[in-house]
């Protein structure tokens, strides 16, 4: 029994896998492009050096961190489109933490570390609190939020922490070099981060699987009337969870701004937080998928800018091909229940 | 109209619903439908009404075979239903309801409309407000603009699907009139209830159904006393049993009043103790959930006291109940008594014991493992407990439940069980019962309420009645109660 | 007496709306029928891109608007599809669809981008022009904006006063009852999820081709999620909600207005503005509290009628059948 539904859900990745490569092939085409070519390059272009590889490890960072907490909210049945800004609200901590704070890199490296899971943290919290008690739906909390976000960020990089020749879109001055994550040789990939990363996913797993409070939550997502019923304090819990993921986000965000850019630059977050949702929907919420979603995305997202470069053809074929994925992914299984019920 | 219903069958699953039953029912009379809960009125009444289809039979209407459906074929052939719960649209106004389905251009003619609805209110002593909004009107109200809607529509044949629940007494009161003067017209009315009293009033024949079955079928006059007879089993002499050893009061209301939007329960006081069992009796919707519910926490009580194991718990929380050990059993065993979609085993992890942060699962394994050895469920510490059938649900339930209880309240603990599981379930709760759990619990059956409870309470139209001594009443008495006659 | 300035940028401003006026009533249609389509910013995007390409190539602007519409009719069903007949979270589809729209209008329009092209002609309309204040304001635009104008009254009419109209308002709230006259709820899902959907893309096609002509990678900054979000304020009400739509882009200009008088509060101030007003808005309306307390505060003294439409005024509670679907038996 289990070997069958292991066996379909195979064969349903396999085409939703197929139509995204046609449907991509049909785009490319339309555009002008050798199909071949451009997939060759998205795909191949992470690998052509140890530099690139390195590439892939600082885009899977964020990405790892962003599913492992959204993981948590989706668990809880929440839907946390405000990873977004929870992101921004960490580099920005660790920002004012690494400019406001002097000291030698072994304080500054855990204390942006933490300033980010704190401002993450609070922001994700400020959600929960208006889905909580304001009652907004935490879709339009988060969008709000993440706009409200980037606009601080824009003020305090035009404004209080504006470099003194002048602000410009380039961002803040760069931080002091304490407060740079230190690079692996020949890479612009820090290890801590990475360790970070991983372990934040592992933890994530193990939390889901393995803790009381994991189950909690779930219980809370699947059944809220009936957790209640087991004297489950919901509402404490859903708290938390947002806290918990607005902290990784945080995190992730304060990763942006030590380790990849070395300072607080408008639109830090870069689109991760959304892209995260992506990677998390198409693991099917399973937190033993994300690390290999990370993997193939980060790829693309390493070799998409070659597409410009070589091919101008616009980068953003990446992006299609990622959310078409997706796209592909919840249709197809979409209909391969529908035929299984019809069986039935 | 007349109607016939011929060999009308129908099933669920395994359950059969609708067992060949054959139904005539004549044009220009009210013609009564009976049966308790699970008998299968509503069942042969959706499949009349073009909700449901049957999977065998067949429906004549003036000796024409029909086939119907869907509801809007329904009505064209001239049959509307009333349901118990209207459906209508509660954020639309009245005269927007009243217009929805009707045949008509592009353009909303509203005030040919008003004048119709106006038309059709005088004639009947309907006072409805065109341009309220449903959502705020009484249940009796809705039910007036739903009639309305229906008879606009030409149908011929209207079915009830118990109408007086949660009405007033003058607007019962302007439904039967109504009904009759239809009835005189020539309009055929069906009339789904378990209000004998009721039904003596109004009808001119009633049907009574019994597990999927006619039982039988009295012409007017009849006296509630003939249709208690068809509707409930015989049952057997009661066995005898141990007087119950009786300890503190387990819980007490003193004077308390729950109130839900469709009904009140008043002035309740009433004393239940340790190691005693009380059977909540009487018909659906008469005020016995709300008496569980406030003792389980779930519902505030209005005004009075209510005491658990000697602590006061007016206005406590729900989880200072649960600390007093008390634990409330639902009737709607997948939503509201267990997670719909988490294994056997993570149940008992959820619920269970200390033990830090971290969920043994070999230990929760084990402890899950002896649960459906101890409790004979059907299923696997991995199983799903969507996936196990309903008796299963119900023991699965039970099996969670902590160790020591002061109060255990149960919804009909044994709906849709079969005997053997059932009485399994009597087994465990008299369990309890000896180590000195108060027991209340509601049940439509009869031999139920007489066999495993100490007392007895009857609940009719939100009024407690006093406790009787179960020894000391009979299963037909019992039904005469509920019936509504006084003893 | 208003300067002539202030009377030309409050009609700018109104010109510069017409487009979330669109998008928000598209969307109004589409969630009062039931369905919540959140791919709103990626399908603006790619409507306006395709707008205008295929004026650009075709050089006929009819051309550009009706692929526009047709793009937001196409993704608007996808959603309505993997919701109803694939059984998938409406979310999860719209808001993969948000992404992958955005990146496909970025891509594809890239031969397109700042490249001058066809603009929906200014045409003041003679003699109401010339109404003092209200003139100049109103009708000094080209056709698209008074075509939001039409829009706007056209949805109100459909509504409140059309058979088609009524059946829409039922299958959004309550779907089984729908069903019980007779009315096939799905189908009609599809039909106004659809019709929604070519409203969104004529969103975009006014903002390629009238507002911020021609393309560029994310042109319409984020009109997508204000229009979701002003459906929520605007109580799913075509009046409110195309009044949220002035006010937002009253706002957005108003910094740019209010700016020179205070000199030290920060751009960005003005710029999150909104989106917090945004918040603040939502709390107010989706909290019970205040349609309970409006109701019960109201003195009985006023007359049912007025006492009625206010709190049909300050109405927050979304179509009860919102997001869920219906299958018949």
């Amino acid at each position: 029994m289990k070997a069958h539904l292991a066996g379909r859900r195979a064969l349903l990745a396999l085409v939703a896998i197929a139509l995204t490569f046609v449907s991509s092939t049909i785009i490319l085409l339309l555009a002008g492009a050798n199909p071949l070519e451009a997939f060759g390059h998205l795909l191949t272009g992470a690998f052509e050096s140890p530099r690139k590889l390195g590439d892939v490890a600082v885009a899977a960072v964020p990405l790892l961190l962003c599913s492992a907490g959204m993981l948590v909210t989706f668990a809880a049945g929440l839907w946390n489109i405000g990873v977004e800004g929870q992101m921004v609200a960490g580099a920005v901590a660790a920002t004012w933490a690494a400019l406001a704070v002097p000291a030698p890199a072994g304080v500054m490296i855990p204390l942006t570390i933490v300033a980010g899971l704190a401002g993450g943290a609070l922001w994700g919290l400020l959600a929960g609190v208006l889905k909580t008690y304001g009652h907004v739906h935490e879709i339009f909390a988060g969008l709000g939020l993440n706009f409200v976000s980037m606009a601080l960020t824009n003020y305090l990089i035009f404004g209080p922490w504006k470099p003194p020749d002048g602000a410009t879109m380039s961002g803040t001055d760069p931080f002091p070099e304490a407060a740079w994550m230190p690079v692996i040789t020949g890479t612009r990939a820090s290890a801590i981060p990475l360790l970070l990363a991983v372990v934040a996913i592992a933890a994530v797993y193990v939390m889901l699987r393995d803790t009381r409070w994991g189950l909690t939550l779930k219980a809370i997502g699947l059944n809220g009337q009936a957790a209640r019923r087991m004297g489950i304090n919901d509402r404490l819990h859903v708290l938390v969870a947002f806290a918990v993921c607005g902290g990784l986000a945080g995190l992730a965000g304060a990763v942006q701004a030590t380790a990849v850019y070395h300072r607080l630059i408008p639109g830090i977050s870069g689109g991760y937080g959304y892209l995260s949702q992506l990677v998390v929907l198409l693991s099917g919420l399973r937190a033993a998928w994300v690390p290999l979603v990370v993997f193939f995305f980060s790829v693309v997202q390493v070799g998409s800018p070659r597409l410009e470069l070589r091919m101008q053809v616009d980068s953003s074929l990446g992006g299609v091909l990622q959310a078409s994925l997706v796209l592909f992914f919840l249709l197809v299984n979409g209909l391969g229940r529908r035929l299984e019920r019809r069986r039935e | 109209m007349k109607i016939e219903l011929r060999d009308i069958t129908k099933r669920f699953g395994p359950v059969v619903a609708n067992d060949g039953i054959s139904v005539t029912i004549e044009g220009g009379t009210i013609h009564g439908l009976l049966g308790e809960n699970g008998a299968g009125k509503t069942t042969l009444m959706k499949i009349l009404s073009g909700y449901q289809s049957c999977d065998a039979g067949s429906i004549f209407l003036d000796g024409r075979a029909v086939r119907l459906r869907s509801p809007a074929e329904a009505i064209t052939a001239g049959i509307g239903m009333l349901h118990q719960d209207p459906l209508d649209i509660p954020q639309l106004s009245v005269l927007d309801n009243f217009m929805l389905g009707r045949e008509g251009g592009w353009r909303l003619r509203r005030e040919a409309a008003r004048a119709t609805l106006r038309e059709l209110c005088a004639r009947f002593g309907f006072a409805l407000d065109p341009d309220a909004i449903v959502g705020a009107l009484t249940v009796g109200e809705r039910q007036q603009l739903e009639l309305v809607r229906l008879l606009s529509l030409g149908i011929r044949a209207i079915i009830l699907d118990e109408p007086t629940t949660g009405i007033s007494a003058p607007q019962k009161a302007l439904l039967f009139e109504t009904l009759q003067r239809l009835a005189g017209e020539g309009l055929t009315v069906v009339f789904v209830s378990h209000k004998l009293d009721e039904v003596g009033q109004l009808c001119s024949r009633a049907t009574v159904l019994r597990r999927g079955r006619v039982a039988g079928e009295v012409r007017a006059p009849f006296t509630a006393d003939e249709l208690v007879t068809l509707m409930f089993d015989q049952c057997l002499e009661r066995s005898p049993r141990e007087p119950a050893c009786l300890g503190a009061p387990a819980v007490e209301l003193r004077d308390a009043s729950i109130c839900t939007y469709r009904i009140a329960l008043h002035d309740v006081s009433i004393s239940v103790c340790a190691g005693e069992v009380l059977g909540l009796a009487g018909l659906e919707g008469s005020g016995q959930s709300l008496f569980l519910q406030a003792c389980a926490g779930i519902l505030p009580i209005a005004s009075g006291a209510i005491t658990v194991a000697g602590r006061e718990m007016t206005r406590q929380p729900y989880r200072r109940y649960l600390e007093a050990g008390v634990a409330f059993v639902p009737a709607a065993r997948l939503e509201e008594g267990l997670v719909s979609g988490l294994t056997v085993r993570e149940h008992v992890a959820l619920l269970g014991d200390g033990g830090g942060p971290f969920i043994r699962w070999p230990h929760a394994d084990a402890l899950a493992a002896d649960m459906i050895r101890t409790y004979n469920i059907v299923g696997t510490p991995h199983t799903a407990v969507h996936e196990l059938s309903g008796g299963n649900q119900q023991r699965a339930l039970l099996a969670l439940l902590p160790e020591r209880l002061n109060l255990l309240l149960m919804e009909h603990p044994t709906r849709g069980l079969d005997i053997e599981s059932a009485d399994w379930v009597w087994s465990r709760l008299l369990q309890r019962r000896e180590q000195g759990t108060a027991i209340i619990f509601t049940s439509t059956d009869l031999d139920e309420l007489v066999e495993n409870s100490d007392r007895i309470v009857v609940f009719s139209g939100g009024a407690m009645s006093q406790p009787v001594n179960a020894c000391d009443i009979t299963c037909e008495e019992l039904g005469h109660l509920i019936g509504g006659r006084r003893p | 007496m208003l300067s002539p300035l202030v009377i030309d940028t409050i009609g700018s401003l109104v010109a510069a709306s017409s487009p979330l006026v669109f998008a928000g009533i598209g969307e109004v249609l589409t969630e009062r029928v039931g369905v919540v389509n959140l791919s709103l910013d990626g399908s603006i995007l790619l409507a306006a891109m395709a707008g205008f390409a295929v004026a650009f190539v075709s050089g006929s602007l009819l051309a550009g608007v009706a692929a526009a519409m047709a793009v937001g009719a196409l993704v608007a069903l996808i959603v309505a599809y993997g919701s109803i007949a694939l059984g998938q979270n409406q979310v999860a589809v719209g808001f993969v669809l948000t992404l992958l729209c955005a990146d496909l209008s970025s891509f594809l329009g890239m031969p397109f981008v700042r490249i001058p092209g066809p603009t929906v002609p200014h045409w003041p309309i003679p003699g109401l022009v010339d109404i003092p204040v209200i003139g100049r304001i109103l009708f000094n635009h080209n056709a698209m904006v008074y075509l939001s104008y039409v829009v706007i009254v056209a949805a109100w009419w459909f509504l409140a006063h059309s058979r088609p109209g009524l059946q829409l308002r039922a299958v959004g709230e309550r779907p089984e009852a729908a069903y019980a006259r007779g009315i096939d709820a799905n189908r009609l899902r599809y039909v106004y999820t659809a019709v929604g959907g070519a409203f969104v893309g004529l969103a975009g096609a006014a903002y390629s081709l009238s507002v911020k002509i021609g393309w560029s990678h994310g042109h319409t900054s984020g009109m997508g999620w204000i229009a979701l979000a002003i459906v929520i304020f605007g109580g799913w009400s075509p009046l409110r909600v195309a009044l949220g739509a002035y006010l937002f882009g009253a706002l957005k200009s108003l910094g740019s207005i209010l700016q020179p008088t205070m000199p030290h509060v920060p751009t960005q101030v003005f710029q999150a503005a909104p989106f917090a007003l945004m918040i603040v808005a939502l709390v107010l309306v989706s909290g019970e509290a205040t349609e309970g307390a409006a109701r019960r505060r109201l003195p009985a003294l006023l007359p049912v009628r007025l006492r009625r439409t206010i709190t049909g005024l300050l109405r927050g509670t979304p179509p009860a059948g919102l997001g869920k679907t219906f299958q018949p038996d």
